[in-house]
């Protein structure tokens, strides 16, 4: 990557850790919420269904504020996790934390589909044979959504590495603490002269943009073929 | 073992109100679809709550809404072979016939995998995914992966029903093997009635939610008041046994000391069966019938006649192989004046003895 600057060099790879724990740590929740809304009635569903929607359908400069609200410094939540010695704000945890519920609701659609494809008589009869719900999951639906679940969650990453909006509002351009790749381009462009350099830094998005759909339509393919059984 | 279950629920159509107590052996719940026989299966499995009612294998409960028991499916110890499979696909054979035997309790695994994979015929297949196998073979896979479960009921909900006739006639005899070498016993749901001749150690018709007849198959299908699956069901079952294998492509069963003829079926000499033989295909004679091509006649007392609403009746008849039915025509019963203690003379069609209505021996009933 030497024809790259060291401030871009920094960028791309604060990018691809925000990006890579935004994915990690989100996954979890994201497959629970994607589960709930799929098989589980309960009150309050469309609500969290709402919710979970909200990021992408709000300014990303909205959310960025009510991040910066609820886990600034003197956020509710921000004071309580600052006791904790967990700071997120002007952070990189808080551009992931960012990223993170930026790309949530992605992740949880491509999941919920999948999951609603696997047919719930299979867990039924996982469940005959023995299996507690706990291991019908983790033995029945969890493979059979794997390819769901690699999509949604590389979906999440091409997200979480695009975001700008909420980052920027809520974390700032601080150069290698929250200067992810976007803002780099972004603050590049703002000076005489960084053309080039948003430039390349353009190009490297394009290459990991589109690394990541053919990786996802790959790791799904094989996922779905191993899955489907043929 | 035996099984011993009072259920009531309420059902969108239909309200459900029945018990019974079960021997030991397949009972067959027998009755037209919506008569809500995998309603009750599903409620002996857990899949479906039902408002009131309890079940018991072998003393042990399952669920009783009077103490507000109600053990969830998984701790049940069933083994469920549903209609249309429903194998793991992405689980290779050995990996769907193992699955049930991983929550087995250890001291519970009694069947033996290598015999029960024998038993089934499916050796070969172990290492393929259920998407590669036809729908017999998965269905034999399902067998075994519900048996490996070592389970104490089994529970069978229409096994054959998404199957062509040459299937059917594939995976019929192993439930009748496992019938009579597995010591399971067996809930099994259809509404086919030579299914319910072969395997049946007790039937238990059901109609709109109720139980309508309970006893013997050779009882049940040959009341045609009951008729769960429509008059056409209607049979007799004799107890036979295999005389002798003929060139020209016939065999000949010894029926209580008649004689039968029927298309050459694959059992042993000495072997004894059960064989079906549908009313509809029986015609009576007042008289020794002479130059008739038929092969298979039997002489007997009219025992009784049942008109029904529309213009047939249902004749039994008492022969020396046991009671045949007959289902003619009201305007025939009154032209030959047939009435209860006539002489009369049964004739079937030997091509009309089906094999599928021909099943291998049965201990009970």
């Amino acid at each position: 990557m030497g024809w790259l600057g060291p401030a871009e060099l920094e960028a791309l790879r604060l990018s691809l850790r925000v990006s890579f724990w935004a994915t990690l740590v989100t996954l979890p929740f994201g497959i629970f919420v994607a589960y709930a809304l799929a098989r589980w009635r309960f009150p309050g569903r469309q609500l969290l269904n709402g919710l979970v929607h909200l990021p992408l359908i709000l300014p990303p400069v909205v959310t960025g504020y009510l991040l910066l609200l609820t886990f600034g410094i003197q956020g509710p939540l921000g004071k309580l996790l600052a006791e904790l010695g967990i700071v997120v704000a002007f952070r990189w945890t808080g551009a992931a934390l960012a990223a993170g519920i930026m790309a949530f609701p992605l992740m949880v659609r491509a999941i919920r589909l999948s999951i609603e494809a696997v047919d719930p008589k299979l867990e039924q009869a996982g469940a005959t044979l023995g299996a507690s719900r706990l291991f019908v999951f983790a033995t029945v639906t969890l493979p059979m959504i794997l390819p769901g679940v690699i999509a949604g969650a590389i979906l999440a990453f091409a997200k979480a590495m695009g975001e700008f909006g909420a980052t920027i509002t809520f974390v700032s351009n601080i150069p290698g603490q929250t200067q992810t790749l976007p803002s780099a381009v972004y603050a590049f462009l703002q000076v005489p002269g960084g053309e080039n350099a948003a430039t390349r830094l353009v190009v490297v998005s394009i290459i990991i943009a589109m690394g990541a759909l053919l990786l996802s339509e790959y790791v799904g393919r094989r996922a779905a073929e191993r899955v489907s059984g043929s | 073992m035996s099984l011993s279950v009072r259920l009531q629920h309420e059902l969108p159509d239909m309200q459900l109100d029945l018990s019974f107590d079960a021997p030991p052996g397949v009972t067959v719940l027998f009755g037209r679809s919506g008569s809500g026989k995998t309603t009750v299966v599903n409620a002996v499995a857990g899949l479906l709550r039902p408002a009131a009612g309890r079940v018991a294998v072998d003393g042990w409960e399952l669920f009783d809404t009077e103490q507000g028991l109600w053990l969830p499916p998984h701790r049940r110890r069933l083994g469920y072979i549903f209609q249309e499979g429903r194998l793991f696909p992405h689980l290779t054979v050995r990996q769907n016939l193992s699955y049930g035997r991983w929550f087995a309790p250890k001291g519970a695994r009694r069947e033996n995998p290598d015999k029960v994979i024998e038993m089934l015929g499916i050796g070969h297949m172990l290492n393929r995914r259920p998407a590669g196998l036809s729908g017999g073979e998965k269905q034999r896979v399902a067998i075994g992966r519900a048996l490996l479960a070592s389970p104490r009921l089994i529970l069978a909900d229409e096994p054959l029903a998404a199957l062509d006739d040459a299937r059917k006639a594939e995976i019929l005899p192993y439930f009748e093997r496992l019938r009579d070498e597995v010591s399971v016993p067996i809930l099994y749901v259809t509404h086919a009635a030579a299914e319910v001749a072969r395997l049946a150690t007790s039937v238990v018709a059901l109609q709109d939610g109720k139980v309508v007849r309970h006893g013997p198959a050779s009882d049940v299908l040959a009341d045609p008041s009951v008729a769960p699956a429509g008059v056409r069901a209607v049979g007799a079952v004799l107890q036979v046994k295999v005389c002798e294998h003929h060139a020209d492509g016939l065999t000949e069963l010894d029926a209580g000391g008649a004689r039968l003829f029927l298309p050459r079926i694959p059992h042993q000499i000495g072997e004894d069966l059960r064989i079906r033989i549908p009313a509809q295909e029986v015609i009576l004679s007042n008289k020794r019938p002479e130059g008739l091509s038929a092969l298979n006649m039997l002489e007997g007392v009219v025992d009784s006649i049942r008109a029904g609403e529309g213009p047939g009746a249902i004749v039994s008849v008492k022969t020396p192989a046991g009671p045949i039915l007959a289902r003619v025509t009201r305007r025939s019963v009154a032209a030959l004046g047939l009435e209860p203690g006539c002489v009369c003379f049964a004739v079937i069609k030997t091509v009309a003895l089906a094999p599928q209505d021909v099943g291998g021996r049965l201990n009970a009933s």
